[in-house]
Parts: structure tokens; sequence; C-alpha cells
């Protein structure tokens, strides 16, 4: 508990600085660290200084130099690169005549991937923070940091694409958690993500939510609060209720809180944050006077700072029968652990009433010696039913197929 | 055209320097930068033992005009990947730049050195402020340069690569900004 003894002793310093800096010059008080900083809550203790979040490289690896040999599918499966030389590759999407769409976070590009070759191109760059991808009616939808933008007939002009069209922009501008996840329900409306601008700090109504538009940017209305940074949703295809994945705050612990799968059953629901975390920790500092039991608990915990973002239920035909309507779950992997946690992709099965049954690893291999020999961002399924995996640490895509196990 | 005037004038300015190769394409460097890794030039950033990860992120935004300098714009503009490689790593190996002979003052320092321990530089930048990875050696780089960077990034006309210093620098006040970019300068381990 080093980070409460050291809140305290900020706390005792402003207290004796109070009388003479009120006097003489209020700017020099201790003054607490900045709302977005990753830095807030950090304990003063040498092992927790090593841990910062750390930035994948700009450049892509070559294709011969990725990982791939290493990584591990269950007996039957196996898996390939998809692509390679697609820069901090995030958040994908399929369009209707099979180019996979690729969002990036640090870079300023979008990629088209074209479906026989895979041939990659940047179908829109300078842009601030293009991390989400949504395909509708032939349409691309692009979430920069804080604007959606769309670029009609995408598939027919992917050599001579039209800059993205604005449609709706009344978002935060915070770097902290501004970069979104995007993606369109079975209500065809746009849900957009707004994250908490900072590690663990007060909640406001600009922040902590998830929002719908019409395809138009009309509309706005949040649909959820309470959630810290979602970097990624889909529907169940059976209920049609929203499961989206949450990251839990950081320098709590080594072991909590967790990640959490959250499920949407009613409009408007509160998932907690900063009051509550993983269903079940009250906050140390936002806890006061709220209770858990107020807010709507995950249907099940992904993992200490694993960071599971992209996720998607499994529709598709190629792989066992198990895997039907399971949700596949991107987990990029933890920063603010000692040991590396997740860097891996998860298998979650539910239960008929939406609950789940089971959280297993699926796609592993990823981290070696504590460190990153790739990250997973996100999913997606193809129509023929293999499963693509995004890398942004590579700039790269996986596929993984089945073929059934040999005999 | 100024550049490449001086970038022949230079040429030779890092041999002996570093003990690997000088990249053709480093050449240029010293014009502006300064020999040895160290800069003489207002505003333009020593670049000795900086961190090649970080060397590498800029001059690929330098390349892609995600970063905006007329000059450096136009040097990357042609770089290859693999010269963005070959330079970073390069100027990786260069010595790192020295304090001023002025020690600073002390009272100011002292003051300083709390403001950064307050707001954790260290914990990205490193106990000795030379960086790590993708987080660049702030430790002895020119006052000048930055206070020009972090006003920069406070205003987010630079925009970081990933957005942290943006956020880190939110509350704190320009008066502080001077404050810490006289410190790193001014750092002495």
């Amino acid at each position: 508990m080093a980070y409460r003894t050291a809140f305290l002793r900020r706390t005792a310093l402003a207290g004796l600085f109070g009388l003479v800096t009120l006097a003489a010059s209020a700017q020099e008080a201790p003054k607490p660290l900045p709302p977005g900083s990753p830095l807030i809550g950090r304990p003063e203790s040498e092992e927790a200084a090593k841990l910062a979040p750390v930035s994948a490289p700009p450049l892509p690896t070559a294709a011969d130099k990725l990982p791939t040999a290493k990584l591990k599918v269950p007996p039957g499966f196996s898996v390939e690169v998809y692509a390679a030389g697609v820069g901090n590759a995030r958040s994908l999407r399929e369009g209707a005549k099979g180019t996979v769409f690729v969002g990036s976070r640090l870079l300023d590009k979008v990629y088209a991937i074209t479906p026989n070759d895979h041939k990659v191109k940047v179908i829109a760059s300078g842009l601030h923070r293009p991390n989400g991808v949504a395909f509708h009616d032939g349409t691309l939808y692009i979430a920069e940091l804080s604007q959606i933008s769309k670029i009609d007939n995408i598939e027919d002009t992917l050599d001579n694409p039209a800059k993205p069209t604005v449609i709706y922009s009344d978002l935060p501008k915070d770097e902290a958690h501004g970069w979104k996840f995007i993606s369109i329900g079975p209500d065809n409306r746009l849900y957009v993500p707004i994250g908490q601008p900072g590690n663990n700090v007060a909640r406001d109504p600009q922040h902590a939510q998830i929002r719908r538009i019409n395809l138009d940017g009309s509309g706005a209305e949040t649909v959820a609060i309470g959630v810290r940074n979602t970097v990624g949703f889909d529907w169940n295809p059976n209920t049609k209720e929203l499961y989206f994945t949450d990251n839990g705050r950081d320098w709590m612990s080594e072991d909590v809180p967790e990640d959490k799968l959250n499920r949407l059953t009613k409009f408007g629901e509160d998932f907690g944050v900063p009051y509550c975390y993983q269903g079940n920790i009250s906050d140390p500092d936002f806890g006061w006077g709220h209770s858990c039991s107020d807010y709507t608990p995950p249907v099940a915990l992904m993992g200490a700072h694993t960071a599971a973002l992209g996720m998607r239920f499994y529709t598709g035909s190629m792989f066992p029968a198990e895997y039907k309507d399971a949700i596949f779950v991107a987990r990029h992997g933890s920063w603010n652990r000692s040991k590396k946690l997740g860097g891996d992709v998860v298998v979650v099965k539910l239960n008929k009433d939406g609950s789940v049954k089971s959280v297993t690893p699926f796609l592993t291999g990823f981290i070696a010696d504590n460190n990153y020999l790739g990250r997973p961002v996100d999913v997606q399924p193809l129509k023929d039913g293999s499963l693509l995996v995004s890398d942004d640490w590579n700039g790269a895509v996986y596929r993984v197929t089945y073929k059934g196990k040999a005999k | 055209m100024r550049t490449l005037l001086l970038a022949g004038l230079a040429a030779s300015a890092f041999a002996g320097a570093a003990l690997a190769a000088t990249p053709e394409k480093a050449e240029q460097c010293p014009a502006c930068h300064g020999e040895n890794g160290q800069s003489q030039t207002e505003n333009i950033p020593s670049l000795g033992a900086q961190q090649p990860a970080y060397v590498l992120i800029q001059l690929y935004m330098f390349r892609e005009k995600m970063r905006t300098s007329e000059a450096m714009n136009g040097i990357a503009k042609d770089l290859t990947d693999d010269d963005l490689h070959s330079l970073s790593d390069f100027i990786g190996t260069l010595p790192k730049p020295k304090p001023p002979a002025d020690a600073g003052d002390p009272a100011r320092m002292a003051a300083a050195k709390a403001l950064v321990d307050k707001e954790h530089c260290n914990s990205c930048h490193s106990a000795d402020f030379s960086g790590r990875d993708n987080i660049p050696r702030i430790a002895d780089q020119r006052e000048d340069y930055l206070v020009q960077t972090l006003r920069d990034y406070k205003s987010n006309k630079r925009a970081g690569y990933d957005g942290t210093m943006a956020e880190v620098l939110g509350p704190i006040s320009d008066a502080q900004i001077v404050e810490l970019a006289y410190y790193m300068a001014h750092f002495t381990k």
C-alpha cells in the first residue's frame, strides 16, 4: 500500500506548504498528477518504476521475420501470415467483397488488404489515431481520436479512394483512451466508445460511456455508462445483446483488477467505473459512498492488465461445432505487471442463457522470456470461416484455419 | 539547398567519433545537429546517444509528414526503411551530449528537481534521463529545444507518437516548462 503512504505524504506536505504558499505564491503548492497521466496512482517502488507503456515500432516486420512459427493453436488448427507490411495494424473489418480493412493507432493510415493477392494498400492517411473501422452497405466508417468519417463505395475505389467525409465530431479530444473501436449493430447504428481520459479519474457526462449514432451522424444517445475503455465489442447472434471488453485500471496491484467482459441487457446500464472495478472491488479513491452491488457485474474476468481488446462472435462453419457462437477475444498483453500476462487470443464459450461457460487460450506464443514477439489487437472471422488476427507490434495480420485432426 | 551545401562542408565531421561506419546519409546531420552528437545551433537538438527506437520513430514521422519541420521533412522524404534503421542505430552510437560548463543555479536546480520527482519524469525517461526504447534521452539536451518541444507537446502543435506527453503536460504551466527544461539541460549525474 505504498501508494497510499505516498498520497498521504503529499497531502501532508500540501498542508504544511499551505500557510506559506498562500501568502507567497500559489503556484508553488504541490499539484496532483495530470488527469490523463498513465502514472496516476503509481506507487513509489523501484519495481513499479520499471513499468511503463511501450509503443509499437512504426515500421512493420518483414514477412520472413514474423513470429508465426512460434505461435500455437489447438490441434487441427494452423496459423499463417495473411499480410505483412500493415504498419501498426489495429482494428479489422471485412468488406462485402472480401477486402479486409485495417486501422492503425500510432500511424496516420488506414489500409485495405485485397481479397485474392493480399496486397496492402494505404486508402487513407494524414488521420489522427484512426484506430476504428466498420463496414456497412459498401461504406467504410473510420474512427479517429475525435471524429467519425466515411468513404462510400470503398471496395470499388481502392486504387483511388475519396477522402473520408466527417459524419460525427461531437467527441472529446483527450489523447488518453481517445482512440476508438467502432462497430455497427443489428439496429444499424454505429456504436462509439468514449474512454476515461486517464487511468483512474472522476466520472463526467462526456466520458466513460458507449454511444450510438445513426449512420449519418445524427441521433447520438448513450447506451452504457461506467465503461473505462472498451476497445472491442460485438452482438450475440442469438440474443442480439451487446458484449464488450473493458480494461481495468492500472497501479492498484499486480493481480487486480482484472479486465472484464461485459454484457448490456438494458439501455443505459451502468458498469461501475471509476467506483467499482471487476464487479467486486471498490476503488480505493473513488469507491467511497458507492457499492459494487449498484453496478452491472461482468460476465467474465479476462485477467489482470491483460488488455482484452477486439472481440467477435464466431458464426462461421470452418471451425468445429464447439466454437459455434463462441467469442474470440484478442488480449494485447499487459504493461502494468512485472510478469507479462495476455498477449494471446482466447475463446469465450457461452451457455444458452448468454452467461459464460469457459475462457480458454486459443492462439498463444506471443510472449517469450517476458518479452513480446507480437501483440494481438483484433480478430475478424472471414466469410470462409477462417479467423484473422491483427498484431500492431509487427504490423501484420495472421490467419487461423482449421483443417481437421490429422489421422 | 542550404542544408545540402553545409552537408558537403561537414561531410567528415563524424569521422573518428563513432565506432560504427558512418552511413552515407548521416553525413549531412552535423551541419545542423553539430559534431560528435552535440548541437551548437539554436533550437536544434543534440543527437548524441539518442535512443535508436526514438530516432527511428522521429525519422519515420518526418518522412510521413506526421511531424513538421521544413528541413527534416525534406531530408527524410526519400529515406528508405533501411536508411531509418541504419541512421537511428548510428545516432545511438554517438557520444552523449555534455552538460554545459555552468552547473546551473543550485536553488533553481533543487526546486526543479522537486518538480521532476513529483511528475515522475524518471518513470519513462529513466533515472539518469537517458531514455529507453522509444522514450528519448533528455539529459543535457539543449535548453531552448526542450522548452520549445514541451510547449509544442502541450499545445499539441507537435502530436507525439503515442500522445503521452500531451496528456502529461496538460496541467503543467509554462513557467514550470521553463524550469523542467533548465533542469534537464543542466543535468549532471
